[in-house]
């Protein structure tokens, strides 16, 4: 199979009669930071819970490392996969979410390691000093004891997203990760996933934050209307639109 | 009221007492435990069955709670008799109130699967959590803190209910002291004496409850 990461082919979404992805492309590259830009009703968000089932989609393909996701062909029809070989492919990638969706009832350092012990087999103390390492680099070691419902917005999707990447992801999902969270508290969140781009990972973004798509990202892509309707280098894009559509975009954005 | 009078009968029918007051235990814990078993499975059901098995314990669970409690009891301790299945009527007795918990626990349980965000199960499974696994850690401890509360008014509704059980000729501890008010003619004093200790076991179950629910608090 290809070196692509992440291979999407003719990808097609209905909601009912709406149909909301049209024929998508996109593959990615190890180390690819790829933002999802476009106005709400897009199917951006769509796009990215496709990646990892949390949407079933009906036609097309979505591989991580050439492995299709979700889906095998046998005897010329498509099969749903068991739910144990879902769930194993799920853990390939990692997702935040715009509401954090932390475990309410576990302390931070237990959302971190549920993962790790439950789906990793790990042993507790293993759990234990992967996820302090990560909690560390997300800036929550101190509060590592603290429970969702004590911790501020931003601190919530910094354990977030210390959960996900905890489970080393070969591509991390983040969708609308700030959009949730009060603006003094945006920043200390973007910080760490400029930190994790920085480092090498490979990254699939849907956000709101055009300055953060063009700081971050090696590629932007213009979603409209259920098909990617511009896509390049962050420069290109942002300041020579090529659609009428995503110029007006760009400007109702301020960017 | 002749307070010694009435001591002094309680104490000459202890044994009886204690017999009963022992029946009326076992009725309420056999019943409230499997009827919270079967009402969890209930709940289950309810909230992630296929069409057919949440049709099927839908009519179940609306039929047990549209139903005396009563009825349920003579239902069970006669009817199932007719059809072979010989109960005593301590078992047919447990039985029902087995019957009638399960109903009402499965919808406890279903109100509280149902009001857990959907974004809870997205995080389980984003991170490769198998259904099984996201029930047990992410789910049901929040549904179980949910519950506790309703489930330990349903707890206290059985063992007022396990009295009924006296009608199918099970001496339980109302129909024990119904017994020696027959002998003593005590009938005020007797009766305020057994609906005293129904209220102390049911105070007890409402500040265990009351001390679980502190203990799992999730603190904010």
């Amino acid at each position: 199979m290809s070196q692509n990461l992440l291979e999407i082919q003719n990808l097609h979404k209905r909601f009912g009669q709406l149909e909301v992805l049209k024929g998508i492309d996109l593959t990615m590259r190890q180390g690819d930071v790829v933002s999802l830009i476009g106005s709400s009703g897009s199917g951006k968000t769509t796009l990215l819970r496709c990646v990892n089932l949390l949407e079933e989609y009906e036609e097309g393909v979505v591989a991580v490392e050439g492995e299709q996701i979700g889906y095998k062909q046998k005897g010329g029809k498509r099969v749903r996969l068991s739910e144990k070989e879902i769930a194993r492919q799920r853990a390939m990638t990692g997702m935040a979410f715009q509401h954090f969706n932390l475990f309410p009832h576990m302390t931070a350092v237990r959302n971190v390691m549920l993962g790790l012990i439950k789906t990793r087999g790990m042993d507790k103390d293993e759990a234990h000093s992967i996820a302090e390492k990560w909690l560390e680099r997300v800036g929550m070691l101190q509060r590592k004891d603290h429970f969702p419902g004590q911790l501020s917005g931003g601190q919530q999707q910094r354990v977030a997203i210390a959960r996900a990447i905890a489970m080393n992801p070969k591509l991390m999902l983040f969708d609308e990760v700030t959009s949730a969270l009060d603006p003094e508290l945006v920043n200390e969140v973007l910080a760490v996933v400029l930190d994790l781009a920085k480092d090498g990972m490979t990254m699939l973004l849907v956000t709101h934050e055009m300055q953060f798509a063009h700081d971050v990202s090696n590629r932007v892509i213009f979603m409209q209307d259920g098909r990617i309707g511009e896509e390049g280098p962050p420069k290109e894009l942002f300041k020579k639109p090529k659609s009428e559509r995503l110029a007006a975009f760009l400007k109702s954005s301020k960017f | 009221m002749e307070i010694l009078q009435t001591l002094e009968a309680i104490w000459l029918a202890r044994t009886a007492i204690l017999d009963g007051l022992w029946n009326t235990i076992q009725i309420s814990f056999l019943s409230i435990l499997l009827g919270t078993i079967l009402g969890i499975i209930v709940g289950l059901i309810l909230t992630y069955g296929n069409r057919a098995a949440r049709f099927a314990i839908r009519i179940y669970s609306d039929f047990l709670r549209g139903t005396p409690v009563f009825v349920l009891i003579l239902a069970c301790f006669y009817i199932l008799s007719v059809v072979g299945l010989d109960l005593t009527a301590f078992q047919a007795g447990v039985f029902a109130l087995t019957l009638f918990c399960s109903s009402h626990v499965g919808e406890i349980v279903r109100g509280a699967l149902q009001a857990i965000p959907k974004g809870q199960t997205e995080a389980a499974k984003s991170i490769g959590l198998t259904f099984s696994k996201t029930f047990f850690s992410v789910l049901l401890p929040q549904a179980l803190r949910q519950i506790l509360p309703t489930w330990v008014n349903t707890a206290t509704e059985i063992v007022k209910a396990s009295t009924l059980l006296s009608i199918i000729g099970v001496v339980e501890l109302l129909l024990a002291v119904q017994q020696i008010i027959s002998r003593t003619y005590l009938s005020l004093e007797l009766y305020f004496f057994a609906g005293f200790v129904f209220f102390i076991i049911n105070f007890a179950i409402e500040k265990a409850g009351r001390y679980v629910e502190r203990k799992v608090a999730i603190p904010t």
